[in-house]
């Protein structure tokens, strides 16, 4: 019947876009990014929190530094540790991690986010305070 | 209160509860890959069969509504959309009822006023269900980033546009606002939660109401949730989730370490969601498209619509009927449509 070729065809295009991603990757091998630690981050052994926190939730702390050197003029953060360290992202955090193309930017590739941290602070800073 | 939402919300707790303990225990594998793969399956040959059987089945009557003036004289003019006469008509009017609901729109609710009854636009049901089916489309389009690499331009620049509004918060103890707030994700909780109390609260509304409606909205309010949770408040690690859902995609299952139990609670409702899809009142997604209401034309009266199931009906017509007893007839005196003669004469011509 002259419905049922319609019908037939509008299914089989849903199931198509149902279905996108698995018909698109066909199959081939994505793995997961590496991202490279530099010997200075190598050595430090381990980032202002643990391993585990940094991973999941670093944005998290980025923005809390961020309120209190702005906000509150208070420039240094002590970790549950008790180490001591000035709360910058030019400086700190890209002293280790000084290279952003294959630290920073290999997950948030990965993950599709682009942090506008970047629209301000320069990836290699030159600078010393 | 009422068993109907009690029973619904006891489901899409104990589903979570399943999921939690699921997750804790260690049993990554199950709920990460194979009631995944189970889902999918069930989603997608539930659907095709349920639409399959649907196209089997036959439109005895044409019932298109008609919403509008029909196609008359040349002079009036016609309602071309909520009327259609044309296939192109027909087209556009299921395309607007798809895009924007516009028999929702129509909706109206009665009500004694002064003594007089007035219909009243209902709106805010519309309104609700525009902005939660727009919002669901938007997160979900959102979501394959998740499943393809890399992710694709256009879900970018969606991305971009969703998360347009930086909403920031940052109070001793509260942080909000990083990772970048997605507006589609909090209308969707919105319009999820007023459909859902809608349903709970008015007394009309409540009565009609069953379980199966409950259901749904409370399960969509779980997901909603459990994303944002899993968003906002207890992060997890987003490269370690899309190791495990491009394996998913591209049949190499991995479940990586460290996942939070969340993702695994908003993972198996997900799921759910999908198993139970094909055979719920969702089936509305496809059957929309195959509403005998909005996909006829408007012109019963220029075609005559045959059912399909009819079959071949042994009939014995007037005209047969006389020809077989005409003689009797006029010998008894009653009238006939062809006298004798006339009848002789078209019988003689035949032999000829
Ligand atoms: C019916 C389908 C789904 C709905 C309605 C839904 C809804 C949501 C919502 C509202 C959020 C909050 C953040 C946002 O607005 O994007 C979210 C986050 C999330 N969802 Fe879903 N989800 C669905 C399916 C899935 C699936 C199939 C997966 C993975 C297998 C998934 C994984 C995640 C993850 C990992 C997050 C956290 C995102 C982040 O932290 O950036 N969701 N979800």
């Amino acid at each position: 019947m002259k419905d049922k070729r319609w019908i037939v065809s509008g299914l089989v295009v849903f199931l198509l876009i149902v279905l996108f991603p698995f018909w698109y990757n066909r199959g081939r091998a994505v793995p997961p990014p590496e991202v490279k630690l530099t010997e200075k981050a190598k050595a430090e052994k381990e980032c202002v929190l643990a391993r585990d926190y940094m991973k999941a939730e670093h944005m998290q702390i980025l923005d809390l530094w961020r309120e209190t050197v702005v906000r509150e003029g208070n420039r240094i953060y002590t970790n549950p540790k008790g180490r001591e360290f000035v709360m910058s992202l030019s400086n700190t955090c890209l002293d280790c991690h000084s290279n952003k193309a294959e630290f920073c930017d290999k997950c948030h590739n990965y993950a599709s986010v682009r942090p506008y941290c970047w629209d301000c602070h320069i990836e290699n800073p030159k600078e010393a305070r | 209160m009422n068993t109907r939402y009690l029973f619904a919300f006891l489901v899409v707790f104990v589903l979570f509860l399943v999921s939690w303990l699921g997750a804790a225990a260690g049993l990554g594998w199950l709920f990460g890959v194979v009631i995944p793969y189970a889902a999918v399956v069930v989603f997608v040959v539930g659907f095709a069969r349920k639409v399959l059987s649907w196209a089997a089945s036959p439109v005895p009557f044409a019932i298109p509504t008609t919403a509008g003036q029909g196609r008359s004289f040349p002079w009036i003019p016609q309602a071309k959309i909520d009327n259609p006469a044309s296939n192109w008509g027909v087209f556009l009017r299921l395309l607007f009822e798809v895009l924007t609901f516009r028999s929702l729109f129509r909706n109206t609710r009665m009500r004694l006023k002064e003594e007089k009854l007035t219909y009243q636009l209902e709106i805010f049901l519309w309104v609700g269900a525009l902005a939660f089916h727009y919002a669901f489309l938007t997160v979900l389009l959102r979501h394959t980033r998740f499943f393809l690499e890399p992710t694709p331009w256009c879900i970018q620049v969606l991305e971009t546009l969703d998360s347009f509004f930086r909403v920031e918060i940052l109070y001793p103890g509260v942080q909000f606002g990083l990772p970048a707030v997605y507006l589609s994700g909090f209308v969707l909780l919105a319009a999820v939660v007023y459909l859902a109390l809608r349903r709970i609260v008015i007394p009309s509304v409540r009565y009609v109401s069953l379980a199966s409606d409950y259901f749904p909205l409370l399960l969509i309010f779980g997901i909603a949730f459990s994303g944002i949770l899993m968003r906002y408040v207890t992060k997890v690690d987003i490269r370690a989730v899309k190791e495990l859902t491009l394996g998913l995609v591209t049949f190499r299952p991995t479940v990586p370490e460290g996942i939070g139990a969340v993702f695994y609670i908003h993972l198996f409702l997900v799921c759910t969601l999908l198993a139970y899809f094909p055979y719920s009142k969702l089936m509305h997604l496809g059957g929309v498209f195959l509403s005998p209401t909005r996909n006829l034309r408007g012109d019963t009266r220029a075609y005559r619509h045959v059912n399909p199931w009819n079959y071949p009906v042994p009939v014995h017509t007037y005209e047969e009927y006389e020809e077989e007893f005409r003689d009797k007839m006029v010998e008894a005196g009653l009238p006939v449509e062809k006298p004798l003669a006339d009848a002789a004469d078209e019988a003689a011509q035949e032999k000829e």
